[in-house]
């Protein structure tokens, strides 16, 4: 399966990543591969299969009381933030 | 090399076992053995770049409060033993950086379990392993901090993720080191840097504050020079965690009290996938070689198939970039990691920041992931691989019906040379053609060093039920007592 330069350039819209111009070919090439062997998945017969959903059997996501268990850490955690003021992350304008 | 030498036999040949003895008769203090491998890691540094950080400072303040705590027979069963932490798993006021130019700048405000369980122990950080970016390759060459090299042979990659983590156990810079698997990331560099290690059961160990790749796959683990290290290690690292959901409440076995079980009866199966025409015939002989040590301890072995098996390569490089895609949606250049100079709008933000924090491999799995989860594809490959996973999962399921475990090898081949497989991805993807499966099934598993092919590592593999650890870790015991193979360390670092 050849995906297309504009399919490339799609999906790396789609998973909001700027590529250089060089890399769009790269990526065409060798997503294209990838899909052609993961394709091989269609050789099984899986109609009468259910999706696995847990890796362990019998085991779901264990749920835990909606009750508050952290205590505020804002100011260490926006320690690590690119831009902050007032407590608030900062980001280029979004409304005008 | 630094080298001390206690009773005759330098420090760093010691096992772990052998470590925290002299530790605690006060043969060497917890800063002699802290500063012995600091310097080893300081001297091999240029040479194989196994570390990302060396935390000397800390490191040295708290071997010194371990010794505080051995003069005063306090502490844990760990107590004074230096450690190497993967660079995915958090560690409070140190750089984590995951191998990435995205997390260069970032401190991490908090430990991981793993490492505050370890630290509780008794462990002494003595700075973050260097390992493929986010976790994300077979060679340790998509690291932002470079390629780190195999102590066997600099010329040749170590294996990864953990590439860092087995470089630095196989060169002794680290006694023990902590690792993770998502596709064979612990088994496949120990395999090729000639060292041990395991994989748990997903589940087993807490993966808070380990930063994700693919969640349904990710499971923390050891690297250790022995199995008997290990069992040292994963007894204090597994538990239940609260923090995270995909934690299991189960009690946690006696690791090391059930290594010398007999294996008398021991059911062995061997899978005819293990043995296909992509095996090394030199790796192949070391491993039935291996398997012949068993048949004299008295294990019977058995050939089986697992017809699906197969397809675990095509169904881990669908459910691994589609859950890498959304786990790696968090990198948005807002809150925390890499963001680009002079935004002009919030789209160009993400867009840059994520194309310049992101390297080539990363970039790649994102966009495969975010193909196959868009709409339209959804069903044809996630939906799909996930029930190829559940048919793999049920041959799994059938062998341990009639086997205890099975063995074969870890890898198919020894060690390649760095470049050799970075131009074409599937090929470097095939490396992981004897692991994956474990982790599509949540089983645990572990490679050992048995022999050597082209004058490199070969691992042999062991793969058991879910939960059975302490059986894995007494199989591959017995069979260290009765080979030396563990014990060989490469000339230049002995």
């Amino acid at each position: 399966m050849a995906l297309t330069r504009e399919q490339i350039e799609n999906i790396a819209h789609l998973a909001r990543l700027e590529l250089q111009p060089a890399e769009v070919p790269v990526y065409q090439e060798s997503l294209s591969a990838i899909l052609d062997f993961v394709g091989e998945l269609d050789r099984a017969d899986t109609a009468s299969v259910a999706p696995m959903a847990h890796p362990l059997p019998g085991l779901s996501q264990r749920l835990r009381p909606d009750a508050v268990t952290e205590q505020d850490h804002h100011e260490l955690y926006q320690e690590n933030a690119p831009q902050v003021a007032s407590s608030l992350y900062l980001v280029p304008k979004v409304i005008e | 090399m630094g080298s001390v030498n206690v009773n005759n036999v330098s420090l760093h040949r010691k096992t772990l076992a052998q470590l925290i003895a002299g530790l605690r008769a006060k043969e060497f203090s917890s800063v002699e053995l802290t500063r012995l491998y600091l310097d080893r890691i300081e001297a091999s540094q240029t040479s194989l770049n196994a570390f990302i950080s060396v935390t000397r400072e800390q490191a040295l303040v708290a071997a010194e409060a371990a010794d505080r705590d051995l003069a005063a027979s306090r502490g844990g069963a760990l107590t004074g033993v230096p450690i190497a932490h993967k660079d995915i798993f958090c560690t409070a006021g140190v750089k984590t950086t995951c191998g990435s130019r995205m997390l260069d700048n970032f401190v991490s405000p908090y430990d991981a379990t793993v490492v505050a369980k370890l630290k509780a122990a008794g462990a002494v950080m003595l700075g973050k392993a260097n390992m493929d970016e986010f976790a994300m390759g077979s060679s340790n060459e998509t690291s932002y901090f470079g390629p780190v090299r195999n102590p066997w042979n600099t010329a040749l990659v170590p294996g990864g993720s953990s590439g860092g983590s087995a470089a630095a156990v196989a060169a002794r810079l680290a006694p023990l080191a902590t690792a993770t698997d998502t596709g064979g990331s612990i088994r496949q560099p120990a395999a090729l840097c000639g060292v041990t290690g395991v994989k748990p059961t997903y589940g087993r160990v807490s993966r808070y504050g380990m930063i994700a790749f693919a969640s349904s796959l990710d499971q923390a683990g050891t690297i250790t020079a022995t199995a008997e290290d290990a069992a040292w290690v994963l007894r204090e690292m597994a538990g239940f965690d609260p923090r995270d959901s995909t934690s299991v409440e189960k009690p946690v076995p006696d690791y090391v009290g059930s290594l010398d079980a007999p294996l008398k009866g021991l059911k062995i199966g061997l899978l005819k996938e293990f043995f296909d025409k992509g095996l090394d015939p030199e790796n192949e002989r070391r491993i039935r070689e291996a398997l012949a040590v068993y048949e004299k301890l008295g294990a019977q072995l058995r050939e089986m198939s697992l017809p699906n098996l197969p397809l675990s390569v095509p169904a881990y490089y669908v459910v691994a970039p589609a859950e890498c895609s959304s786990n790696l949606a968090r990198f948005d250049g807002v809150r925390f990691g890499h963001r680009c100079k002079e935004p002009r709008d919030l789209m160009d933000l993400y867009k840059r920041s994520r194309g310049e924090g992101f390297g080539a491999e990363v970039k790649r799995r994102i966009m495969t992931g975010t193909y196959v989860l868009s709409a339209g594809y959804y069903d044809a490959y996630y939906l799909k691989a996930q029930r190829v996973r559940q048919l793999i999962t049920s041959d799994f399921t059938r062998a341990f019906g009639d086997v205890d475990v099975l063995i074969g090898p870890t890898t198919p081949t020894p060690a390649f040379e760095i470049g050799a497989k970075t131009e074409d991805p599937i090929t470097m993807y095939l490396n992981d053609i004897y692991t994956i499966g474990a982790n599509l099934a949540g089983l645990p598993a572990m490679s050992i060093p048995c022999g050597f092919a082209q004058n490199l590592p070969v691992g042999l593999q062991i793969v058991g039920p879910h939960f059975s650890e302490a059986k894995l870790l007494n199989v591959a015991h017995l069979f260290q007592r009765e080979t030396d193979w563990h014990t060989r360390v490469p000339e230049r670092f002995s």
